[in-house]
């Protein structure tokens, strides 16, 4: 390196400073620069890609960690008070000695913190020390490097199965269509592929792509921690501009797959990358409990200066009182005496050493190490746990568990948290007619009891199906016990994982409907004449293209599985070759090409298979020894029978999301297959068998405020451009034109209507809806079109408005082709997990983006609506009309409250409101008004309510009715939800890993919240109230002790007890027992907490932790320490006694006291509790006695030596002892008794239930619930919830919103009911 | 972290990446153990404090803590003791005049004679000792000045006192030994106790003035600096306590074992009292014969040089006689108290027995909670 002028370095450090703030990045490849010093290198401002995340060098641990832990309020204060000790004037104790206890907290705390950040630098060692290649211009090829030694402008080569180093531009790929395959699971846990494209136009030489080539300038935004966003455009040197988003972009982390190799440049590195942007370690919330416990421990420091102020006037009075000097008064050191009121003063401030201990110094550490023992009990639980994903619930943020026990609202998502998100596909309606799908339907209700939770993995060879017969029912009884066979196998197998989603037969498997099927089988509709306009052929044409479904064989989805796969057929030679040629593979990179020829067979299309399909079967098996014997299997069965259809069952799709997934298996079972899916072409076979490869123009995605996504292929006969739209019906119904094909004559003009009048049948059975369209797009217009649409791609600054008013002009003019209703089934036990919530006093919230058909008839089948509900639905247009439904609503709700008849049927009122009334209804004139009347509902379902509303529903009602509220979702879209509420739960999914990323604790089904709120959320709550409220009396009635000798030695601040014992006191002898206390005490049985859901309440609200039990327990404390003083005191008193002989019996007593008073609050008494109770007091003695006799001279002034050992000798020590422990128990001993006696609270009565044996309990439990809640019984004699059928219960809302919108109603209030005289059951 | 989190994904075996390269069998289950404690499952005891549960407790305690009670307050009454105050805080006093002319500096001592009768004789050993009211010994700097290390007879602290001891730390010079406020404000009044006989004469009772102080406190934690032998030499270099009358070394010349650090009264005053009233042990009184009470009813004359000033505070000096049982010294306190805790459970076992009848019988057979 050559030397340069400090003021180079400085101007060169500016400059990078300014390079790195800059909008806009120019990025050079740095191949021309290679072996120049680093003053030369055009990239040389942005970071490497060497990480790092520990928080403290080696060097600085020690001043960055102190630094740290001061941030902490009761640290200083101990640090503060301990340098206070130094001060001569008004210290206390030894000084050194009183630094011990803040010194041992605090080195635990930074030993804790330093191993942690050990951990972090060992695995940024390893990962910055990860090889990759990169290429270098020296050796002409690439290079193997590290991690670490990535620049930004470099080269870099992925092959299959690697993680991606940095951030890179894709430029190159092993496939012929440059497109790259990349799974996200390690950034946002979206399991499916993503396809990525090489940037077109930059490889100057096809098939080698030669880096060194590369001239142009990539200029690219600034650093963001966007994952789904990215904007760069290529400049070649010719000056032309080639955009790139984030379809181009390789994300560090992400790991390449289903592709040979890639090669990118690098854009970022390091810490500049996408993923290290998202990294903001673990979130900190503070919990309920801890406000108040803070509000608290400010009470204390009242408590303690009242304290230390009656000592600093008593010290002063005392002092006045003395008429001369008395021998036992020391002058300092010159030689006299300060004035009593300077005294006093100093006094003031050694009072604060002396009582420093009321404000409990290790409660923090402690309410840390008991949450961590509750979340290690939480993650442990068993029931919890969910064997189909092999996954546990996770604790995401670590402080708030016991605010699960507080939890008053829960707001919910429908899909994907109380549905199970997979989609089957139930009927469709086309041109106006509707199809059952009657077939299917049976199937299913067949299937369902079995298969409720099972994935069933489609990697077996699925016996070759005969595509779809008109015997319906034979198919299906032979289906139903192939499906049987094949669960149980899964369930042999074991763990499996979720990855290969939406492969259940349930889902994948539909039942073509009959008449649909004649419709389309019909011989006048094959020839190719009436197939350019026949609208049955677009709109199973619409349902297989119109999405981004990935297509991959069942080779591609072995690989993915090989793990599980493996390990259920072990058996299986030619299966562990193939394992052991993929381990070697992946490591050694030596087999990849040869590898992986029958894959991208299969992204070419389909027919390199039916090539081999040619081939006899030996001759195959050998070609294809690479692959597994399955494969070959399932090529053996598919070559014995003709059918084209049979090949393609090692299809499999991979959805973004479920429901496209869904609608292509619907396609395929009416023979519609899609094949392949290249971004450029997509190919689909028809049922006649021929393959129609569609070019695909563009593509637009869904997006959350146009509600529907669209294609534009070139047809490949018509050579038409033709638009397929699908999307919700209320964003489709509004584009639509002209009826499709006029010229069919005038019986179907009214498609519109007849699907509209269908899709509101489908919702009211709470189908999923989805209209499908189509458009013919002229040449002319699709050219002017793509000028625009290629301008907004390009544009750097709001891409994405531009973008998206590009596919806004372009879907207008719509021909409605029909819709299609998918089922999504319910969880299984949400209905239950409802009711026992909503017993718990929690009132459950519906936030969703579906209909409100829909939604009110999920509410129904889960439970949250009962069949006498009244149900108010809530429809606007206008905030004027908004606010009078308000409030003649709100004077309804209430004149219906306050009716004497309808005492306590305020739960019986459920609002169901749409997003647009939301919006209004949530503007800062109406909240007050809204809020009030959810208030009184008992069940409110927001219906058409976007990501944001979700999360200011959330605010609006925890901020104004100050409730604690938890949010449950599982996609992207509740993320917003999860946030603003106190508690977010994300459930894992089918749709990726946003929400539970952004989540406090994932759980993997909805019924997980039951045991997770009732039981561990009590637990937890009361477990940590009590043992908080403990240790503020621990600390109350020991450090009183002292204060009450002050009265006694003239307010000198003397001690009676050694200082060492004292802080042994409060850091071993008496520490443990409340940490387990809180870790382990279990003051109800999970069974009963679940059985009687009721006992949750008295965790909400104040529950246990109030003012009342905080001050009751301080003055317990203050009792307690009375008669722990003055009954030694006056058996003591006028005697020999010494100071600190008179402290012994004290600190014995209070120990005892201590841990016999957490006995009385221990509920269940379990070997560790005796253990941990009966070591305490074992070490007190130890301790103590090896103290006192080997501190002879040690600790001025006390001088304990052979102090507690003549104690013991004396038979007065233990008459002391226990009578003094027996008098300070007794009140609150005796006050348990009689509140459990004479008036025993649910939870007191709950244990005592649960002492019972099991079938009485069970009997006791069920008369206690049918006393409580009426309802329940007579709902529970019903053995199932109401079938969500067409015709029922939905029919009580006789006018949809939706139809009144249509009929410009703007006022839409109904209070329908047929209850306003509810069933008698009192 | 992103570092972390490859971390965790890697160990939870579920990398997807890492599964390929770990190849088969290794996939390791998250099902957690089912095992009693991780399900918080573990047997326990649950007590439920009600009426019923805890009725006999309460009886228990009162059946047990009566007896000792009683017990306690009979020993404590079977103690004889006397007590009699010698301050001369009142004219009528025969120290009055003593404790008016008192200076620490005086040469000339002062003594006085309080007579006194014991109206029934003390059978076993008596323990005679001094009571000082109003005396802070615990006042924490008080407490503080001292130093150990000299008292177990270190060299260095000899010479150089612990910082504790200031402003007794040094006089004229040298260093005070022993040093600190306690030592220099050692109790020095020396009690004489004689016997009046019927005939008018006085007989000295004999004092014994070994084993009053802690047998560890004599022999483990006071030490003479370089052994018993000639302390004279031993505190060479050293200074009295300025309040002293005399060096530590004579503080009983005729018995080296009760000479310098390790004389008794010393010690005993050293163990500072942990309440402002108290009593320190100054004298034993042997029984001499199985027959003859230690110390007969009749007339006594209590002898007091008198050198201990406590007027300045509000003090008040005591000679107390008193045998002493297992318990100690009389203290009617602790029995009283077990009479009355073992009392109030008694009685509260028969409140409890009244609302067991009346609640706990209804809990537990028609509960119906409301």
């Amino acid at each position: 390196m050559t030397w340069r002028s400090p003021l180079a370095l400085v101007r060169d450090a500016l400059r990078g400073q300014r390079a790195r703030e800059k909008d806009l990045r120019n990025l050079a490849s740095n191949l021309p620069y290679e072996g120049l010093d680093k003053a030369k290198q055009p990239n040389r401002y942005f970071l490497g890609n060497g990480i790092k995340t520990t928080k403290y060098t080696l060097l600085l641990f020690i001043p960055m960690n102190l630094f740290e832990q001061f941030h902490r309020l009761a640290n200083i204060y101990f640090v503060g008070l301990a340098i206070l000790n130094f001060v001569p004037v008004v210290n206390a104790f030894q000084p050194e000695v009183a630094l011990i206890p803040i010194c041992v907290i605090m080195c635990l705390a930074a030993l804790k913190d330093g191993w942690e950040d050990f951990r972090r630098y060992q695995s940024d060692n390893k990962i910055n020390n990860t090889l990759c290649f990169i290429y270098s211009r020296k050796e002409k090829q690439f290079m193997e490097r590290r991690w670490k030694d990535v620049r930004v402008g470099d080269f870099v080569k992925v092959v299959y199965n690697e993680i991606v180093p940095a951030d890179l531009l894709l430029l190159h790929t092993s496939d012929p269509n440059g497109v790259c395959h990349i799974d996200t699971s390690n950034l946002d846990g979206e399991t499916n592929l993503k396809q990525r494209r090489a940037m077109s136009g930059l490889c100057v030489s096809d098939p080698e792509f030669e880096p060194e080539s590369f001239n142009s300038v990539v200029v690219c935004e600034k650093p963001n921690n966007n994952l789904n966003h990215f904007k760069c455009y290529v400049e070649k040197p010719d000056k032309e501009k080639v955009g790139a988003g984030i379809q181009s972009l390789l994300l560090r982390g992400c790991t390449v797959k289903n592709t040979d190799h890639a090669v990118g440049f690098v854009v970022y590195a390091g810490h500049e990358t996408k993923s290290m942007l998202n990294n903001n370690g673990p979130r900190y919330k503070r919990s309920k409990l801890e406000r108040k416990l803070n509000i608290n421990v400010i009470f204390c420091v009242i408590l303690l200066l009242t304290m230390c102020l009656v000592g600093s006037v008593g010290h002063f009075l005392w002092l006045q009182k003395l008429p001369s000097v008395p021998p036992y008064l020391v002058p300092n050191s010159n030689g006299h005496l300060d004035s009593p009121s300077l005294s006093g003063f100093y006094m003031f401030f050694t009072m604060i050493i002396l009582l420093q201990i009321l404000i409990p110094i290790s409660l923090y550490v402690s309410i840390e190490l008991v949450k961590i023992g509750q979340i290690f009990f939480i993650t442990n639980d068993i029931d919890l746990y969910n064997e189909e994903t092999d996954s546990r619930v996770q604790c995401k943020t670590l402080n708030i568990t016991e605010d699960l026990g507080q939890i008053e609202y829960i707001f919910s998502d429908k899909t994907g948290t109380l549905t199970e998100n997979k989609m089957v596909f139930r009927r469709c309606s086309i041109m106006g007619t509707e199809y059952p799908h009657k077939e299917n339907a049976i199937r299913l209700a067949v299937l369902e009891p079995e298969s409720g939770e099972e994935v069933i993995f489609n990697q077996r060879p699925r016996p070759p199906h005969t595509g779809w017969s008109l015997h319906a029912e034979d198919t299906n009884s032979e289906d139903t016990g192939y499906d049987h066979d094949n669960q149980r196998k899964s369930k042999v197998t074991g763990n499996a994982q979720s990855n290969v989603a939406f492969s259940s037969p349930l889902e994948t498997e539909v039942i073509p409907d009959r008449k649909l099927l004649q419709q389309i089988s019909r011989p006048d509709r094959s020839d190719s004449g009436s197939r350019k306009t026949d609208p049955y052929l677009d709109f199973f044409l619409g349902l297989a293209i119109c999405n981004t479904v990935v297509v991959s064989t069942a080779t591609a989805q072995r690989q993915r599985e090989s793990v599980f796969s493996s390990s259920g057929q072990t058996n299986n030679p030619l299966d562990s070759l193939s394992n052991l040629v993929k381990k070697s593979a992946s490591t050694r990179h030596i087999f990849t090409s040869w590898k992986y020829k029958p894959k991208r067979s299969r992204t070419v299309s389909e027919d390199s298979v039916v090539e081999e399909d040619h081939f006899n079967t030996p001759v195959k098996i050998e070609g294809s020894g690479v692959t597994d014997g399955l494969q070959t299997c399932s090529l053996q069965a598919s070559s014995q029978c003709d059918d084209p259809a049979a090949t393609s069952d090692n299809l499999s799709y991979e959805a973004e999301s479920p429901d496209e997934a869904a609608l292509v298996y619907a396609a395929k079972a009416y023979g519609f297959i899609l094949l392949a899916r290249t971004p450029d072409s997509v190919t689909v076979r028809l049922p006649s068998g021929e393959d129609l490869v569609f070019e695909v123009l563009d593509t637009l995605t869904f997006d959350f405020n146009r509600k529907r996504m669209s294609i534009l292929v070139r047809h490949p006969i018509t050579k038409e451009c033709v638009l397929y739209t699908k999307g919700a019906d209320y964003a489709i119904m509004e584009l639509l034109s002209t009826p499709y094909a006029e010229h069919l004559s005038g019986k179907q003009k009214n498609i519109a209507a007849d699907t509209q009048h269908h899709l509101d049948c489908y919702a009211k059975e709470g189908l999923r809806t989805l209209c499908f369209t189509k458009k013919i797009v002229t040449d002319k217009v699709y050219e002017s079109w793509t000028v625009n649409r290629q301008r907004a791609l390009a544009a750097m600054d709001n891409r994405e408005e531009l973008v998206m008013d590009t596919a806004v002009q372009l879907e207008t003019d719509l021909s409605l082709l029909g819709a299609t209703g998918i089922e999504d089934r319910l969880q299984e036990s949400v209905p239950e997990t409802v009711v026992a919530l909503r017993e718990a006093g929690i009132q459950v919230w519906v936030l969703t983006g579906d209909k409100p058909e829909t939604a009110v008839n999920i509410g129904y089948a889960c439970r949250l609506l009962e069949e006498e509900d009244l149900v108010i639905n809530m429809s606007c247009k206008n905030k004027l009309a908004c606010t009078s439904i308000l409030d003649c609503t709100l004077e309804e709700v209430r004149r219906y409250s306050e009716d004497p008849r309808n005492v306590d049927t305020r739960q019986d009122i459920a609002l169901v409101i749409d997003g647009h009334t939301l919006t209004m209804a949530l503007s800062s004139d109406l909240q007050d008004r809204f809020v009030d009347l959810a208030k009184r509902c008992r069940t409110v379902l927001c219906c058409r309510v976007t990501p944001l509303q979700k999360s200011r529903v959330v605010k609006v009602v925890r901020e104004k009715l100050k409730v604690m509220t938890l949010a449950v979702g599982d996609g992207a879209n509740d993320v917003n939800m999860i946030q603003a509420a106190d508690i977010g739960i994300g459930i894992s999914g089918q749709e990726g890993m946003q929400a539970v990323m952004a989540s406090d604790f994932a759980i993997s089904r909805f019924k997980h919240l039951k045991k997770l709120l009732l039981v561990h959320g009590h637990w937890c709550y009361t477990r940590l109230a009590n043992m908080i409220i403990y240790f503020f009396y621990k600390n109350v009635a020991y450090v009183n002790l002292l204060f009450w000798y002050q009265f006694f030695c003239g307010f000198s601040a003397n001690t009676m007890i050694d200082y060492w014992l004292m802080i042994f006191f409060n850091l071993f002898f008496t520490s443990v027992p409340p940490i387990m206390f809180g870790i382990m005490d279990k003051d109800v049985s999970a069974e009963m907490l679940l059985g009687v859901p009721e006992l949750y309440r008295t965790g909400q609200g104040a529950g246990e932790y109030t003012f009342f039990t905080f001050w009751v327990s301080i003055l317990d404390a203050f009792y307690q320490s009375l008669v722990c003083f003055f009954i030694p005191y006056l058996v003591y008193q006028d005697s020999d006694i010494d100071v600190f002989t008179f402290g012994t019996p004290l600190n014995t007593i209070s120990l005892f006291t201590i841990l016999l008073h957490l006995s009385i609050e221990i509920k269940a008494w379990t070997v560790v509790h005796w253990v941990v109770m009966l070591a305490s007091v074992a070490l007190y003695f130890i301790v103590t006695l090896a103290y006192s006799a080997m501190c002879v001279t040690c600790n001025p002034p006390s001088n304990p030596y052979w102090i507690l050992q003549s104690q013991m000798a004396d038979p007065m020590f233990y008459l002391l002892c226990t009578i003094t422990t027996v008098v300070a128990l007794l009140p609150r001993y005796t006050f348990h008794v009689l509140r459990n006696s004479i008036a025993p609270s649910p939870l007191v009565q709950a244990r005592r239930l649960d002492r019972l044996d099991v079938s009485t309990r069970d009997e006791w439990m069920k008369e206690w619930r049918s006393f409580r809640g009426i309802g329940q019984v007579k709902r529970s004699r019903l053995s199932n919830p109401p079938s969500p059928t067409l015709g029922t219960p939905a029919d009580i809302h006789p006018q949809s919103p939706t139809a009144s919108d249509i009929m410009g109603d703007d006022l839409t209030l109904n209070v329908i009911s047929e209850n306003f005289q509810r069933p008698v059951h009192k | 972290m992103m570092a972390s989190s490859y971390n965790a994904k890697e160990e939870d075996g579920n990398h997807p990446g890492a599964a390929n390269h770990a190849g088969a069998g290794v996939v390791k289950s998250k099902k957690p153990d089912n095992t009693a404690f991780k399900q918080q499952r573990l047997p326990a005891w649950q007590p439920i404090l009600t009426a019923g549960t805890v009725l006999p407790a309460f009886f228990v305690i009162g059946l047990i803590f009566i007896p000792i009670g009683i017990g306690l307050y009979v020993t404590s009454n079977n103690i004889k003791e006397f007590e009699i105050d010698y301050t001369g805080a009142d004219i009528n006093n025969p120290c009055y005049n003593c404790a008016k002319n008192f200076s620490w500096n005086s040469t000339t001592q002062c003594v006085c004679s309080v007579p006194f009768t014991l109206e029934q004789p003390f059978e076993s050993n008596v323990f005679m000792y001094y009571g000082l009211s109003n005396f802070y010994q615990n006042h924490r700097r008080y407490v503080k000045s001292r130093d150990d290390s000299q008292l177990n007879g270190d060299r260095s602290a000899l010479k150089s006192p612990s910082k504790e001891c200031e402003p007794y730390r040094t006089s004229e010079g040298q260093p005070i030994a022993p040093c600190g406020a306690i030592a220099n404000s050692l109790f020095n009044d020396t009690l004489e106790l004689y016997h009046i006989d019927s005939n008018g004469s006085r007989n000295e009772i004999p004092l014994v003035k070994k084993g009053i102080a802690w047998w560890t406190d004599k022999h483990v934690k006071f030490r003479n600096p370089g052994g018993n032998d000639n302390l004279t030499v031993a505190f060479q270099g050293t200074s009295k306590p300025v309040n002293w009358r005399k060096p530590v070394f004579d503080l009983d010349p005729e018995d080296p074992d009760n000479n310098g650090f390790i004389n008794e009264d010393f010690i005993v005053w050293m163990r500072t009292a942990a309440l402002p009233t108290f009593r320190k042990l100054y004298r034993i009184i042997q029984k001499k014969s199985s027959t003859t009470p230690t110390l007969p009813s009749g007339k006594y004359v209590l002898n007091i040089t008198y050198n201990y000033p406590v007027l300045s505070f509000d003090g008040r000096k005591r000679m107390i006689l008193s045998t002493i049982s297992w318990m100690g010294g009389k203290n009617p306190f602790l029995g009283i108290a077990y009479i009355t805790v073992g009392s109030i459970c008694f009685f509260l076992g028969v409140v409890l027995l009244i609302i067991h009848h009346k609640y706990d019988t209804r809990n537990n057979s028609a509960d119906i909670p409301n």
